[in-house]
Parts: C-alpha cells; sequence; structure tokens
C-alpha cells in the first residue's frame, strides 16, 4: 500500500502543494484524455496526464482521484494550485514523461 | 433504430413559433435622443454593461449607436459631436407581435447582435438580444419538460419534499469554470448519501454534458432535478444544434477545434459517455436551432 507522500521521495517526482498528503493511493489511471478519465478512472487511483490545467482538477475532483501528477516536467499554475488545494487533491510535476512515470508508480503498487 | 431520439411533443421549432417577440425582449431600455453626444453614449454603454443603443426620436428609432461607433469616435476624438454623426442609419426594427422564429432569422441574416422592437405604430417598446430569446426558450423548455414528466406519471409531487431543483449557466469557451456546476451537482448528492456508484454516474453525465454546452454550443443551461427516486440532468442550447445526431452518439466521431482536443477533450467521447451511465438517454437536436439531451439516472435500481 502506498500513500501520497510516498510519491514525493522518487527521485524526479516533486510535490507542488502539501494537502492531505496521509491519504492512500490505491491504483493509477495514464491518460491526456479527460473524457477517458471521466469514463474509465478508478476511485483512488493517482492520474498521471499532461493536462495541466484546471480541468484536470475537476475530472480529478469528479471521479475522486486523490492526486495528480503532470508529466515531462509540466509545473502547474498557481491558479490551478488553489484549486486543487480547494479539492484536496494532490499536485506533482514528474521530469519524466508518462509511460516513465507509470512505470515508476506502476512498480511502487506492486511491491 | 434512434430509440434515444425525442418522439414526443417536445420540439424547439415549437417553441421559437408559440412565443412572440413581445414576451421576451427587454422593455426597460436605454435610449439616445437625437442631440445627445457621443460621450454620453459611452457612458450610458458603459454604466449599464450595454453595447448598443438606439437613437429614439417621439418613440422612433432613427439610428443606431454601438460599442463599435464609440470606439471609432473615441478613436477621432470625437466625443464632442451628436450621435447623429456617427449611428447607423440602417437600422433593422422588428415589430412586437412577430413570432420568435422572425428573430431568430434576423439573427441569422444581419450581423446585429441587438434589434429594436417597435409596436403597430412603429413606436420603440424594446430591444431583443440573443440573450433575451436564450432565456426564454429555457424557462419554456423546462416548464415543457415538468409537463410531460407530469403526463407519463413519472412525478409524484410527494417526492419532491426531499428533492433539490437548479439550473445552472454555461457559456460558451468558458473552460475555466468548467465543472464547478458538476462539482456542486456531485457535492449535493454526496450530501443526500446515495450510493457511489449513482453519484459516480451523475457526475460523468453532468460534466459530459457541461463541457458539450462550453466546447460546442453559443451557450446554454444544465438543469438538474432530484427526487427520491431519480436524478434528471437535463442540458439545453440554442445553438447551432447538431448536423448528425447518430454521428454525435457514434463513439469516436468529433467535431471539436484543435483547441478543445488539445485541452483533452473533443475525442467523440461526451455523447456516448453520458448515454453510457444513463438509465435513460434523450437527445434532440435541429441544425441551426439547437440541442436538447436529458438523461436520468435511478437511484434504487443498482
Amino acid at each position: 500500500m502506498i500513500r501520497l507522500n510516498d510519491l514525493k521521495e522518487i527521485n524526479g517526482i516533486t510535490i507542488l502543494n502539501k494537502v492531505n498528503t496521509g491519504k492512500t493511493v490505491t491504483g493509477a489511471y495514464t491518460s491526456d484524455l479527460l473524457s477517458d478519465v471521466m469514463a474509465n478512472a478508478e476511485e483512488g487511483s493517482v492520474l498521471i496526464t499532461i493536462q495541466a490545467h484546471l480541468n484536470t482538477i475537476a475530472v480529478a475532483s469528479l471521479c475522486g482521484l486523490p492526486g495528480i501528477i503532470f508529466c515531462s516536467g509540466r509545473n502547474a499554475s498557481s491558479e490551478v494550485i488553489n484549486a486543487a488545494e480547494k479539492e484536496g487533491i494532490v499536485l506533482f510535476s514528474s521530469r519524466y514523461n508518462q509511460f516513465k512515470t507509470s512505470m515508476i508508480i506502476g512498480k511502487m503498487l506492486e511491491n | 433504430m434512434n430509440n434515444y431520439i425525442y418522439t414526443d411533443s417536445l420540439r424547439l421549432q415549437e417553441l421559437v413559433y408559440g412565443l412572440k417577440i413581445k414576451e421576451v425582449m427587454t422593455r426597460d431600455i436605454f435610449t439616445l435622443p437625437l442631440r445627445a453626444k457621443m460621450k454620453e453614449a459611452k457612458q450610458i454603454l458603459k454604466k449599464n454593461h450595454i453595447t448598443g443603443l438606439p437613437v429614439v426620436e417621439n418613440s422612433r428609432v432613427l439610428g443606431m449607436i454601438s460599442m463599435n461607433d464609440v470606439i471609432n469616435a473615441l478613436e477621432k476624438g470625437s466625443m464632442e459631436e451628436p450621435v447623429t454623426e456617427w449611428m447607423s442609419r440602417d437600422v433593422q426594427v422588428l415589430s412586437e407581435d412577430m413570432s420568435l422564429s422572425f428573430a431568430f432569422s434576423a439573427f441569422n441574416k444581419y450581423p446585429y447582435r441587438r434589434f429594436p422592437v417597435v409596436d403597430k405604430e412603429n413606436r420603440i417598446t424594446g430591444i431583443i438580444t440573443f440573450r433575451n430569446i436564450n432565456l426564454a426558450l429555457i424557462n419554456k423548455l423546462s416548464s415543457q419538460l415538468n409537463e410531460l414528466e407530469h403526463s407519463s406519471g413519472e412525478n409524484i409531487a410527494a417526492e419532491r419534499i426531499s428533492g433539490f431543483t437548479k439550473v445552472y449557466t454555461i457559456r460558451q469557451y468558458d473552460f475555466e469554470n468548467g465543472g464547478k456546476a458538476s462539482a456542486e451537482i456531485k457535492k449535493i448528492l454526496k450530501e443526500k448519501k446515495l450510493p457511489d456508484t449513482v453519484v459516480r454516474r451523475a457526475a460523468v453525465a453532468c460534466y459530459e454534458l457541461e463541457i458539450n454546452l462550453a466546447a460546442h454550443s453559443i451557450g446554454g443551461m444544465l438543469g438538474i432535478d432530484i427526487n427520491s427516486r431519480r436524478i434528471k440532468i437535463s442540458s439545453s442550447d440554442l445553438g447551432p444544434g447538431i448536423e448528425n445526431v447518430d454521428k454525435a452518439m457514434e463513439a469516436g466521431f468529433s467535431t471539436a477545434s484543435e483547441w478543445i482536443r488539445s485541452m483533452g477533450f473533443g475525442a467523440g467521447m461526451g455523447l456516448p459517455n453520458v448515454k453510457k451511465v444513463s438509465d435513460k438517454f434523450n437527445i434532440h437536436s435541429e441544425s441551426g436551432v439547437g440541442t436538447m439531451v436529458r438523461s436520468v439516472i435511478y437511484i434504487n435500481n443498482q
């Protein structure tokens, strides 16, 4: 079992805000298509994506996703960070692309 | 086939013909006298957040001053000049007893965003904008929907006690606020302690419809109506309408622009997603008129 807190220990992944970091991560979903996330992501999953805007926060909140990892070094604007804080969603920025990030999270979830 | 297409009496076009312009227009309007100067036009426009003013003498419309005219006059330093120097004299008026369909075609035919409305004696009685039409049709549509429900016996008054009804306005291309209505709806459903799957399905339907309104329509309304048996989510807009509803229901078909796609939408999953999570799903659309979608999710039917 991993917690959001554990993700920030990964080399190459930085945490962008500090809310609810004790929450458990039960899975992960990788997609840049928000309608796909909406339709298929399971509650409790962390979202791995390059979509770093307000709608990503809205989708994560509606689907009950506790964390989002923005890939390829994408950062979030202060607006996005504020919105995430309001929704209690933890944001991360990963230096790696979606595939590499997914591999790293996948390994963590397996252990 | 087409089992999701409305076959009952709910027809947007009938509404457009059934309403008169005077039922819909704004009556409380600002006008300019002939001797007014451009700077006065500017002040009135600015103070009241409007974009056009009729120039009127003895209740007759002689011209229109738009925000553009004011900007042009500002650039030339002509704010002391009378409005008669700058107004457009080629004014198209609509008669208050015409059906709303005339207003519709006028908006399509002319580049203007507002029309002065006159009575039989050609005296100005109001102004009509697209916003007027939008609001009026939404009101009419929601009352028709309620009647429909009533007649199909789906709605029992007593059930409304713990119910909830709200209509949200969604503006075109307003992705910044995209999801606000859905988030609020989800919160309400959670507070009602509904099963998680029901909440999730309703949230998906709401969100996709909300994004559709922002991405594809000129703006519209998202309505939610909850009673103890079901959640009903309806979306309605006044254009541009879907050319081919069957195609729009196909997974993967989309008419979205590059910009919308770059935001992570427009992959042709929206309407199919809504249908997938709904127990009942209707869509009715007419090209050039508008689109209505209704999704019903039963609460105890899991």
